[in-house]
Protein backbone atom coordinates (compact mmCIF):
# COMPACT_ATOMS: atom_id res chain seq x y z
CA UNK A 1 0.00 0.00 0.00
CA UNK A 2 1.07 3.48 -0.73
CA UNK A 3 1.03 6.40 1.85
CA UNK A 4 -2.72 6.71 2.26
CA UNK A 5 -4.45 3.46 1.85
CA UNK A 6 -7.71 4.17 -0.27
CA UNK A 7 -11.34 2.46 -0.07
CA UNK A 8 -10.89 -0.61 -2.53
CA UNK A 9 -14.00 -1.86 -1.63
CA UNK A 10 -15.87 1.05 -2.22
CA UNK A 11 -14.33 1.95 -5.44
CA UNK A 12 -15.07 -1.60 -6.90
CA UNK A 13 -18.22 -0.95 -5.80
CA UNK A 14 -18.64 2.10 -8.19
CA UNK A 15 -17.43 0.09 -10.70
CA UNK A 16 -19.76 -2.81 -10.21
CA UNK A 17 -22.72 -0.40 -9.99
CA UNK A 18 -21.54 1.91 -13.16
CA UNK A 19 -21.49 -1.79 -15.32
CA UNK A 20 -24.61 -2.42 -13.80
CA UNK A 21 -26.42 1.02 -14.28
CA UNK A 22 -24.96 1.48 -17.74
CA UNK A 23 -23.70 4.99 -16.17
CA UNK A 24 -20.06 5.49 -16.75
CA UNK A 25 -18.36 6.98 -13.70
CA UNK A 26 -15.53 9.47 -13.42
CA UNK A 27 -11.95 8.57 -13.62
CA UNK A 28 -10.93 6.80 -9.72
CA UNK A 29 -7.38 8.48 -10.56
CA UNK A 30 -9.48 11.51 -10.51
CA UNK A 31 -10.22 11.34 -7.09
CA UNK A 32 -7.10 9.38 -6.02
CA UNK A 33 -4.18 10.39 -8.66
CA UNK A 34 -1.43 8.27 -6.98
CA UNK A 35 -3.70 5.06 -7.06
CA UNK A 36 -1.17 2.46 -7.49
CA UNK A 37 -0.54 -0.80 -9.87
CA UNK A 38 -1.23 -2.87 -6.93
CA UNK A 39 -4.35 -1.52 -5.93
CA UNK A 40 -5.91 -0.94 -9.14
CA UNK A 41 -5.57 -5.15 -9.36
CA UNK A 42 -7.34 -4.84 -5.33
CA UNK A 43 -9.81 -3.27 -6.92
CA UNK A 44 -10.22 -5.67 -10.22
CA UNK A 45 -10.07 -8.56 -7.76
CA UNK A 46 -12.53 -7.71 -5.50
CA UNK A 47 -15.21 -7.56 -8.04
CA UNK A 48 -14.37 -10.75 -9.78
CA UNK A 49 -14.65 -12.17 -6.37
CA UNK A 50 -17.70 -10.79 -6.02
CA UNK A 51 -18.81 -11.75 -9.39
CA UNK A 52 -17.88 -15.51 -8.96
CA UNK A 53 -19.89 -15.48 -5.41
CA UNK A 54 -22.83 -14.37 -7.39
CA UNK A 55 -22.34 -17.73 -9.71
CA UNK A 56 -19.67 -16.91 -12.48
CA UNK A 57 -17.28 -18.78 -13.22
CA UNK A 58 -13.61 -17.04 -14.27
CA UNK A 59 -12.81 -18.82 -17.85
CA UNK A 60 -9.71 -17.26 -19.05
CA UNK A 61 -7.97 -13.59 -18.86
CA UNK A 62 -7.20 -11.28 -21.29
CA UNK A 63 -4.49 -9.60 -22.06
CA UNK A 64 -4.43 -5.41 -22.94
CA UNK A 65 -2.09 -2.52 -23.42
CA UNK A 66 -0.37 -4.82 -26.02
CA UNK A 67 0.80 -2.59 -28.72
CA UNK A 68 3.04 -0.10 -28.81
CA UNK A 69 0.34 2.54 -29.55
CA UNK A 70 -1.48 1.93 -27.15
CA UNK A 71 1.36 1.83 -24.22
CA UNK A 72 2.81 5.32 -25.78
CA UNK A 73 -0.83 6.47 -25.35
CA UNK A 74 -1.31 5.61 -22.10
CA UNK A 75 2.23 6.50 -21.11
CA UNK A 76 3.38 3.03 -19.83
CA UNK A 77 5.68 0.29 -21.08
CA UNK A 78 4.42 -2.92 -20.25
CA UNK A 79 0.50 -4.76 -20.81
CA UNK A 80 -2.19 -5.34 -18.26
CA UNK A 81 -4.82 -8.63 -17.92
CA UNK A 82 -8.05 -8.82 -16.79
CA UNK A 83 -10.37 -11.94 -16.39
CA UNK A 84 -12.77 -13.32 -18.49
CA UNK A 85 -15.97 -14.59 -16.77
CA UNK A 86 -18.74 -16.82 -18.67
CA UNK A 87 -21.05 -14.39 -19.06
CA UNK A 88 -18.82 -12.40 -21.70
CA UNK A 89 -19.55 -15.01 -24.15
CA UNK A 90 -21.16 -13.98 -27.13
CA UNK A 91 -21.36 -16.86 -29.57
CA UNK A 92 -19.96 -16.26 -33.28
CA UNK A 93 -22.16 -14.22 -35.31
CA UNK A 94 -24.39 -13.38 -32.28
CA UNK A 95 -25.81 -10.47 -30.83
CA UNK A 96 -24.93 -7.79 -28.15
CA UNK A 97 -27.95 -6.41 -26.89
CA UNK A 98 -27.13 -2.93 -25.78
CA UNK A 99 -28.12 -3.56 -22.49
CA UNK A 100 -24.81 -5.49 -21.71
CA UNK A 101 -22.20 -2.95 -22.88
CA UNK A 102 -21.64 1.14 -22.00
CA UNK A 103 -19.25 2.46 -25.43
CA UNK A 104 -18.65 -0.17 -26.99
CA UNK A 105 -15.54 -0.86 -29.26
CA UNK A 106 -13.93 -3.63 -31.06
CA UNK A 107 -10.57 -5.39 -31.71
CA UNK A 108 -9.16 -8.65 -33.62
CA UNK A 109 -7.35 -10.69 -31.25
CA UNK A 110 -5.81 -14.56 -31.35
CA UNK A 111 -7.40 -16.69 -28.66
CA UNK A 112 -5.26 -19.55 -26.77
CA UNK A 113 -6.79 -22.21 -25.80
CA UNK A 114 -4.28 -24.03 -23.00
CA UNK A 115 -3.78 -27.76 -22.46
CA UNK A 116 -1.59 -27.46 -19.63
CA UNK A 117 -0.98 -25.06 -16.33
CA UNK A 118 1.67 -22.38 -17.03
CA UNK A 119 2.85 -21.16 -14.47
CA UNK A 120 5.58 -18.60 -14.08
CA UNK A 121 8.66 -16.83 -13.49
CA UNK A 122 10.66 -17.66 -16.59
CA UNK A 123 7.60 -18.98 -18.55
CA UNK A 124 8.85 -18.72 -22.31
CA UNK A 125 7.33 -18.28 -25.60
CA UNK A 126 8.71 -21.98 -26.16
CA UNK A 127 6.63 -22.93 -23.38
CA UNK A 128 3.37 -21.08 -23.79
CA UNK A 129 3.45 -22.68 -27.71
CA UNK A 130 4.01 -26.23 -26.28
CA UNK A 131 1.46 -25.29 -23.28
CA UNK A 132 -1.46 -24.26 -26.23
CA UNK A 133 -4.27 -26.93 -26.91
CA UNK A 134 -4.96 -24.73 -30.14
CA UNK A 135 -6.02 -21.22 -30.95
CA UNK A 136 -8.09 -19.09 -32.70
CA UNK A 137 -9.88 -16.39 -34.11
CA UNK A 138 -11.47 -14.23 -31.78
CA UNK A 139 -13.10 -10.88 -31.38
CA UNK A 140 -12.58 -8.79 -28.13
CA UNK A 141 -15.70 -6.16 -27.36
CA UNK A 142 -13.90 -4.06 -25.15
CA UNK A 143 -15.71 -1.59 -22.60
CA UNK A 144 -15.06 1.08 -19.85
CA UNK A 145 -17.19 1.38 -17.13
CA UNK A 146 -15.35 5.10 -17.14
CA UNK A 147 -17.07 7.70 -18.31
CA UNK A 148 -15.95 8.46 -22.24
CA UNK A 149 -12.68 6.26 -21.60
CA UNK A 150 -11.23 8.46 -20.03
CA UNK A 151 -8.53 6.02 -18.40
CA UNK A 152 -5.42 6.34 -17.27
CA UNK A 153 -3.53 2.43 -16.30
CA UNK A 154 -4.98 2.74 -13.08
CA UNK A 155 -8.02 3.77 -13.75
CA UNK A 156 -8.27 0.56 -16.52
CA UNK A 157 -6.53 -2.19 -14.78
CA UNK A 158 -9.31 -1.37 -11.57
CA UNK A 159 -11.97 -1.72 -14.54
CA UNK A 160 -10.63 -5.00 -15.68
CA UNK A 161 -8.41 -4.08 -17.92
CA UNK A 162 -11.90 -2.35 -19.78
CA UNK A 163 -12.92 -6.21 -20.54
CA UNK A 164 -16.57 -6.06 -22.09
CA UNK A 165 -17.84 -9.67 -23.88
CA UNK A 166 -15.43 -11.62 -26.60
CA UNK A 167 -16.38 -13.99 -29.22
CA UNK A 168 -14.22 -16.58 -30.50
CA UNK A 169 -14.49 -18.34 -34.28
CA UNK A 170 -15.12 -22.05 -35.18
CA UNK A 171 -11.89 -23.04 -36.41
CA UNK A 172 -9.62 -24.20 -33.47
CA UNK A 173 -6.35 -24.51 -35.35
CA UNK A 174 -3.08 -26.37 -33.50
CA UNK A 175 -0.10 -24.45 -33.10
CA UNK A 176 2.70 -26.06 -34.35
CA UNK A 177 3.69 -24.59 -37.96
CA UNK A 178 1.60 -21.77 -37.43
CA UNK A 179 3.99 -18.33 -37.56
CA UNK A 180 2.14 -16.51 -35.47
CA UNK A 181 3.96 -13.41 -35.76
CA UNK A 182 2.64 -13.02 -39.28
CA UNK A 183 -0.22 -13.56 -39.37
CA UNK A 184 -2.50 -11.33 -41.11
CA UNK A 185 -5.77 -9.65 -40.14
CA UNK A 186 -8.42 -7.75 -41.53
CA UNK A 187 -11.29 -5.94 -39.56
CA UNK A 188 -14.27 -4.69 -41.41
CA UNK A 189 -16.92 -2.76 -39.80
CA UNK A 190 -20.64 -3.29 -42.06
CA UNK A 191 -18.58 -4.56 -44.88
CA UNK A 192 -15.89 -1.53 -44.96
CA UNK A 193 -12.04 -2.34 -44.07
CA UNK A 194 -11.58 -0.50 -40.57
CA UNK A 195 -7.58 -1.62 -40.40
CA UNK A 196 -5.25 -4.10 -40.72
CA UNK A 197 -2.85 -5.73 -38.61
CA UNK A 198 -0.40 -9.22 -38.20
CA UNK A 199 -0.12 -10.67 -34.76
CA UNK A 200 3.36 -9.24 -34.40
CA UNK A 201 1.28 -5.86 -33.50
CA UNK A 202 1.04 -7.70 -30.29
CA UNK A 203 4.58 -7.11 -28.14
CA UNK A 204 6.18 -8.76 -31.20
CA UNK A 205 4.53 -12.33 -30.81
CA UNK A 206 1.26 -12.87 -29.41
CA UNK A 207 2.84 -16.02 -27.07
CA UNK A 208 4.91 -13.36 -26.58
CA UNK A 209 2.67 -11.35 -24.48
CA UNK A 210 0.80 -15.11 -22.86
CA UNK A 211 4.28 -15.99 -21.20
CA UNK A 212 4.30 -12.27 -19.98
CA UNK A 213 0.95 -13.20 -18.25
CA UNK A 214 2.06 -16.32 -17.04
CA UNK A 215 4.98 -14.44 -15.49
CA UNK A 216 2.82 -12.08 -14.51
CA UNK A 217 0.53 -13.81 -12.77
CA UNK A 218 3.53 -15.88 -10.69
CA UNK A 219 3.76 -12.12 -8.63
CA UNK A 220 0.25 -12.69 -7.36
CA UNK A 221 0.86 -16.44 -7.07
CA UNK A 222 -0.95 -17.51 -9.42
CA UNK A 223 -0.70 -19.07 -12.65
CA UNK A 224 -2.51 -19.79 -16.25
CA UNK A 225 -4.43 -23.20 -15.70
CA UNK A 226 -5.34 -25.72 -18.51
CA UNK A 227 -8.00 -25.06 -20.09
CA UNK A 228 -8.30 -21.41 -19.96
CA UNK A 229 -8.38 -18.87 -22.85
CA UNK A 230 -6.30 -16.20 -23.11
CA UNK A 231 -7.04 -13.03 -25.38
CA UNK A 232 -3.57 -12.32 -26.22
CA UNK A 233 -4.04 -8.88 -27.13
CA UNK A 234 -5.64 -6.65 -29.97
CA UNK A 235 -3.67 -6.11 -33.62
CA UNK A 236 -5.14 -3.55 -34.53
CA UNK A 237 -6.77 -0.50 -33.04
CA UNK A 238 -10.43 -0.76 -31.75
CA UNK A 239 -13.20 0.47 -33.34
CA UNK A 240 -16.00 2.03 -31.73
CA UNK A 241 -19.16 0.17 -32.25
CA UNK A 242 -22.83 2.09 -32.87
CA UNK A 243 -25.66 0.29 -32.39
CA UNK A 244 -26.49 -1.48 -35.42
CA UNK A 245 -23.17 -2.10 -36.35
CA UNK A 246 -21.89 -5.56 -37.67
CA UNK A 247 -18.31 -6.75 -37.59
CA UNK A 248 -16.32 -8.98 -39.40
CA UNK A 249 -12.83 -9.97 -38.35
CA UNK A 250 -10.80 -12.52 -40.66
CA UNK A 251 -7.66 -14.33 -40.61
CA UNK A 252 -4.83 -15.72 -42.51
CA UNK A 253 -5.22 -19.52 -41.78
CA UNK A 254 -7.33 -18.81 -38.45
CA UNK A 255 -10.89 -17.92 -40.40
CA UNK A 256 -13.28 -15.36 -39.44
CA UNK A 257 -15.72 -14.13 -36.68
CA UNK A 258 -18.21 -11.73 -36.97
CA UNK A 259 -20.57 -9.98 -33.93
CA UNK A 260 -23.20 -7.69 -34.40
CA UNK A 261 -24.38 -4.87 -32.01
CA UNK A 262 -28.60 -4.85 -31.72
CA UNK A 263 -30.25 -1.83 -33.39
CA UNK B 1 2.08 22.14 -73.41
CA UNK B 2 5.03 24.13 -73.17
CA UNK B 3 4.24 24.80 -69.90
CA UNK B 4 4.04 21.35 -69.16
CA UNK B 5 7.35 20.16 -70.43
CA UNK B 6 9.46 23.34 -68.45
CA UNK B 7 7.13 21.64 -65.03
CA UNK B 8 8.57 18.15 -66.46
CA UNK B 9 12.21 19.33 -66.93
CA UNK B 10 11.88 21.72 -63.69
CA UNK B 11 11.03 18.49 -61.90
CA UNK B 12 13.65 16.15 -63.72
CA UNK B 13 16.34 18.34 -62.92
CA UNK B 14 15.61 18.13 -59.36
CA UNK B 15 15.84 14.86 -58.81
CA UNK B 16 18.97 14.39 -61.13
CA UNK B 17 20.43 17.41 -58.90
CA UNK B 18 18.83 15.14 -55.68
CA UNK B 19 17.42 18.92 -54.52
CA UNK B 20 14.01 19.18 -53.00
CA UNK B 21 12.03 22.14 -54.61
CA UNK B 22 8.64 24.54 -53.36
CA UNK B 23 5.24 22.31 -54.93
CA UNK B 24 4.31 23.28 -58.50
CA UNK B 25 1.12 24.15 -57.21
CA UNK B 26 2.39 27.11 -54.57
CA UNK B 27 3.38 29.60 -57.56
CA UNK B 28 4.02 28.03 -60.74
CA UNK B 29 1.04 26.70 -61.26
CA UNK B 30 -1.32 26.97 -58.69
CA UNK B 31 -4.48 26.08 -61.00
CA UNK B 32 -2.77 22.85 -62.03
CA UNK B 33 -5.26 20.15 -62.44
CA UNK B 34 -5.50 16.40 -62.11
CA UNK B 35 -5.28 15.99 -65.91
CA UNK B 36 -2.36 18.74 -66.25
CA UNK B 37 -0.22 16.51 -63.70
CA UNK B 38 -0.56 13.63 -65.88
CA UNK B 39 0.86 15.14 -69.03
CA UNK B 40 3.40 16.52 -67.19
CA UNK B 41 4.18 13.53 -65.68
CA UNK B 42 4.15 12.47 -69.23
CA UNK B 43 6.69 14.63 -70.68
CA UNK B 44 8.67 13.35 -67.45
CA UNK B 45 8.97 10.18 -68.29
CA UNK B 46 9.14 11.11 -71.89
CA UNK B 47 12.88 13.22 -70.64
CA UNK B 48 13.53 9.41 -69.11
CA UNK B 49 13.34 7.45 -72.14
CA UNK B 50 14.94 10.42 -73.66
CA UNK B 51 18.21 9.02 -71.90
CA UNK B 52 17.73 5.56 -72.77
CA UNK B 53 15.51 4.17 -69.83
CA UNK B 54 12.55 1.39 -70.63
CA UNK B 55 9.35 1.28 -68.46
CA UNK B 56 9.45 -2.02 -65.82
CA UNK B 57 5.81 -1.22 -64.83
CA UNK B 58 3.47 0.91 -62.95
CA UNK B 59 3.00 1.63 -59.32
CA UNK B 60 0.10 2.72 -57.40
CA UNK B 61 -0.25 5.17 -54.78
CA UNK B 62 -2.47 6.95 -52.54
CA UNK B 63 -4.81 3.40 -51.93
CA UNK B 64 -4.66 3.54 -48.62
CA UNK B 65 -8.07 4.95 -46.71
CA UNK B 66 -5.76 6.51 -44.71
CA UNK B 67 -3.59 8.55 -47.42
CA UNK B 68 -6.65 9.38 -49.42
CA UNK B 69 -8.44 10.93 -46.41
CA UNK B 70 -5.81 12.92 -45.91
CA UNK B 71 -5.24 13.84 -49.08
CA UNK B 72 -9.24 14.14 -49.38
CA UNK B 73 -9.30 12.42 -52.59
CA UNK B 74 -11.32 9.36 -53.80
CA UNK B 75 -8.72 7.88 -56.09
CA UNK B 76 -5.59 6.53 -56.34
CA UNK B 77 -2.55 7.84 -58.23
CA UNK B 78 -0.31 5.99 -60.59
CA UNK B 79 3.44 6.52 -61.29
CA UNK B 80 5.71 4.73 -63.88
CA UNK B 81 8.30 2.30 -62.98
CA UNK B 82 11.45 2.73 -64.56
CA UNK B 83 14.95 0.36 -65.45
CA UNK B 84 17.24 2.16 -63.23
CA UNK B 85 15.10 2.37 -59.93
CA UNK B 86 15.71 -1.51 -59.19
CA UNK B 87 17.95 -2.45 -56.74
CA UNK B 88 18.51 -6.17 -55.86
CA UNK B 89 17.07 -8.17 -53.28
CA UNK B 90 19.81 -7.97 -50.16
CA UNK B 91 21.27 -5.88 -52.47
CA UNK B 92 22.71 -2.13 -51.85
CA UNK B 93 20.29 0.99 -52.22
CA UNK B 94 22.59 3.91 -52.38
CA UNK B 95 20.94 6.91 -50.64
CA UNK B 96 23.35 9.80 -51.64
CA UNK B 97 21.25 11.14 -55.29
CA UNK B 98 17.79 11.05 -53.25
CA UNK B 99 16.77 13.45 -50.77
CA UNK B 100 14.64 12.18 -48.25
CA UNK B 101 13.54 8.33 -49.12
CA UNK B 102 11.32 6.62 -47.44
CA UNK B 103 10.59 2.74 -47.39
CA UNK B 104 6.93 0.94 -48.08
CA UNK B 105 6.09 -2.45 -48.08
CA UNK B 106 4.11 -4.01 -50.92
CA UNK B 107 2.98 -6.59 -52.81
CA UNK B 108 4.12 -6.86 -56.33
CA UNK B 109 2.26 -8.51 -59.36
CA UNK B 110 3.76 -9.63 -62.62
CA UNK B 111 1.56 -9.52 -65.41
CA UNK B 112 0.90 -13.17 -67.80
CA UNK B 113 -1.30 -10.88 -70.10
CA UNK B 114 -2.01 -7.68 -70.41
CA UNK B 115 -5.20 -6.05 -68.96
CA UNK B 116 -6.87 -3.53 -70.96
CA UNK B 117 -9.69 -1.38 -69.50
CA UNK B 118 -12.21 -0.23 -68.79
CA UNK B 119 -14.84 -2.41 -66.83
CA UNK B 120 -11.63 -4.60 -65.66
CA UNK B 121 -12.68 -6.65 -62.51
CA UNK B 122 -10.28 -7.68 -59.63
CA UNK B 123 -11.00 -11.32 -60.79
CA UNK B 124 -9.74 -10.29 -64.03
CA UNK B 125 -5.90 -9.42 -62.65
CA UNK B 126 -5.78 -12.31 -60.92
CA UNK B 127 -6.37 -14.86 -63.81
CA UNK B 128 -4.09 -12.15 -65.77
CA UNK B 129 -1.22 -11.89 -62.56
CA UNK B 130 1.78 -14.42 -63.54
CA UNK B 131 3.28 -13.92 -59.84
CA UNK B 132 3.11 -11.86 -56.80
CA UNK B 133 6.30 -11.31 -54.75
CA UNK B 134 6.56 -9.25 -51.87
CA UNK B 135 7.94 -5.92 -52.70
CA UNK B 136 9.69 -2.88 -50.77
CA UNK B 137 9.31 0.79 -52.29
CA UNK B 138 11.14 3.27 -51.70
CA UNK B 139 9.72 6.79 -52.37
CA UNK B 140 11.32 9.94 -52.84
CA UNK B 141 9.24 13.03 -53.14
CA UNK B 142 10.91 15.86 -54.95
CA UNK B 143 9.15 18.58 -52.91
CA UNK B 144 10.00 19.96 -49.49
CA UNK B 145 9.12 17.78 -46.34
CA UNK B 146 6.32 16.01 -48.57
CA UNK B 147 4.36 19.02 -48.52
CA UNK B 148 2.60 18.54 -52.04
CA UNK B 149 -1.23 18.71 -52.99
CA UNK B 150 -2.83 15.70 -55.82
CA UNK B 151 -1.71 16.97 -58.82
CA UNK B 152 1.76 17.83 -57.24
CA UNK B 153 2.38 14.30 -56.42
CA UNK B 154 1.45 13.41 -59.73
CA UNK B 155 3.46 15.41 -61.88
CA UNK B 156 6.62 13.71 -59.64
CA UNK B 157 5.43 10.47 -60.86
CA UNK B 158 4.06 9.37 -58.15
CA UNK B 159 7.65 10.15 -55.58
CA UNK B 160 8.71 6.93 -57.37
CA UNK B 161 12.18 6.85 -56.41
CA UNK B 162 13.63 2.87 -56.01
CA UNK B 163 12.19 -0.54 -56.02
CA UNK B 164 13.51 -3.82 -54.29
CA UNK B 165 11.87 -6.77 -55.91
CA UNK B 166 11.39 -10.21 -53.31
CA UNK B 167 13.30 -13.35 -54.64
CA UNK B 168 10.51 -15.56 -54.61
CA UNK B 169 7.72 -15.94 -57.31
CA UNK B 170 4.51 -17.25 -56.35
CA UNK B 171 1.32 -17.83 -58.21
CA UNK B 172 -1.39 -15.48 -57.30
CA UNK B 173 -3.83 -17.87 -56.09
CA UNK B 174 -1.45 -19.55 -53.89
CA UNK B 175 -2.61 -17.07 -51.29
CA UNK B 176 -5.34 -14.98 -49.93
CA UNK B 177 -3.79 -11.52 -50.93
CA UNK B 178 -5.90 -9.37 -48.39
CA UNK B 179 -5.15 -11.31 -45.57
CA UNK B 180 -1.18 -11.53 -46.21
CA UNK B 181 0.08 -10.36 -42.66
CA UNK B 182 2.88 -8.46 -43.35
CA UNK B 183 5.68 -6.19 -41.09
CA UNK B 184 8.46 -4.00 -42.43
CA UNK B 185 11.83 -4.08 -39.79
CA UNK B 186 14.66 -1.30 -39.92
CA UNK B 187 17.58 -3.26 -38.49
CA UNK B 188 15.36 -5.87 -36.36
CA UNK B 189 13.00 -3.47 -35.05
CA UNK B 190 9.28 -3.88 -36.23
CA UNK B 191 8.37 -0.42 -37.52
CA UNK B 192 4.86 -0.98 -39.36
CA UNK B 193 2.86 -3.46 -40.38
CA UNK B 194 -0.50 -4.57 -41.78
CA UNK B 195 -2.27 -7.11 -43.87
CA UNK B 196 -2.61 -6.81 -48.11
CA UNK B 197 -6.51 -5.21 -47.46
CA UNK B 198 -4.92 -2.19 -46.52
CA UNK B 199 -4.83 -1.57 -50.01
CA UNK B 200 -8.37 -0.60 -51.64
CA UNK B 201 -9.70 -3.57 -49.52
CA UNK B 202 -7.68 -6.40 -52.11
CA UNK B 203 -4.06 -5.42 -53.71
CA UNK B 204 -5.85 -6.65 -57.22
CA UNK B 205 -8.64 -4.48 -56.51
CA UNK B 206 -5.68 -1.57 -57.18
CA UNK B 207 -4.46 -3.41 -60.20
CA UNK B 208 -8.10 -3.11 -61.58
CA UNK B 209 -8.70 0.48 -60.89
CA UNK B 210 -5.32 1.35 -62.54
CA UNK B 211 -6.30 -0.80 -65.63
CA UNK B 212 -9.35 1.35 -65.72
CA UNK B 213 -7.67 4.57 -64.71
CA UNK B 214 -4.81 3.69 -68.28
CA UNK B 215 -7.88 3.57 -70.62
CA UNK B 216 -8.82 6.69 -69.94
CA UNK B 217 -5.84 7.50 -72.06
CA UNK B 218 -6.01 5.05 -74.47
CA UNK B 219 -3.18 2.84 -72.25
CA UNK B 220 -3.20 -0.53 -70.92
CA UNK B 221 -0.85 -2.80 -68.71
CA UNK B 222 1.11 -5.16 -70.60
CA UNK B 223 2.83 -8.73 -70.27
CA UNK B 224 5.88 -8.87 -68.15
CA UNK B 225 4.90 -5.35 -66.28
CA UNK B 226 5.69 -5.07 -62.77
CA UNK B 227 2.72 -3.50 -60.77
CA UNK B 228 3.58 -2.14 -57.59
CA UNK B 229 -0.14 -2.39 -56.22
CA UNK B 230 0.01 0.04 -52.87
CA UNK B 231 1.74 0.44 -49.44
CA UNK B 232 0.17 -1.75 -46.64
CA UNK B 233 2.40 0.01 -44.16
CA UNK B 234 3.04 3.45 -44.07
CA UNK B 235 5.95 5.19 -45.27
CA UNK B 236 9.18 4.49 -42.77
CA UNK B 237 12.15 7.63 -43.05
CA UNK B 238 15.48 5.54 -44.04
CA UNK B 239 18.82 6.63 -43.28
CA UNK B 240 22.86 5.44 -44.17
CA UNK B 241 23.44 1.99 -42.58
CA UNK B 242 19.89 0.76 -42.34
CA UNK B 243 18.97 -2.77 -42.77
CA UNK B 244 15.72 -2.49 -44.01
CA UNK B 245 13.20 -5.84 -44.43
CA UNK B 246 9.84 -6.71 -45.33
CA UNK B 247 8.64 -10.19 -44.87
CA UNK B 248 5.06 -10.97 -46.28
CA UNK B 249 3.28 -14.06 -45.14
CA UNK B 250 2.98 -16.63 -47.58
CA UNK B 251 5.31 -14.51 -50.70
CA UNK B 252 8.81 -14.56 -48.26
CA UNK B 253 11.06 -11.29 -47.59
CA UNK B 254 12.87 -9.18 -49.23
CA UNK B 255 15.39 -6.81 -47.71
CA UNK B 256 18.05 -4.40 -48.75
CA UNK B 257 20.94 -2.54 -47.12
CA UNK B 258 21.01 1.23 -47.09
CA UNK B 259 24.26 2.85 -48.15
CA UNK B 260 26.01 6.64 -48.57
Amino acid sequence: MTAQSKPIDQLAAALYEAEQTREGIAPLTERFPDLSIDEAYQIQLTNIKRKVKEGRTIVGKKIGLTSKAMQNLLGVDQPDYGHLLDSMVVENGGTVPQSKVLHPRVEGEIAFILKEDLRGPKVTVTDVLQATAYVVAAIEIVDSRIKDWKIKLADTIADNASSGLYVLGNRPVAIDQLDLAQIGMVLYKNGEVMNTGVGAAALGHPALCVAWLANQMAHFDTYLKAGEVILSGALSAAVDAEPGDHFTVRFETLGEVSVKFEG
Amino acid sequence: MERHQAIARFLYDAEAEGREVVRITKDQFPEMTVDDAYQIQRELIKLKLDQGRKIIGLKMGLTSQAKMKQMNVHEPIYGYLLDDMLVDDGGQLAIGPLIHPRAEAEIAFILGEDIAGPGVSAAQVMAATKYVLPALEIIDSRYENFNFTLPDVIADNASSSRLVLGSTLTPPDAQELDLAGTTLWINGELKDLGAGAAVLGHPANAIARLANMLARSGEKLKAGQVILSGAITGAISIKEGDFVQVKISGLGEVSVNVTK
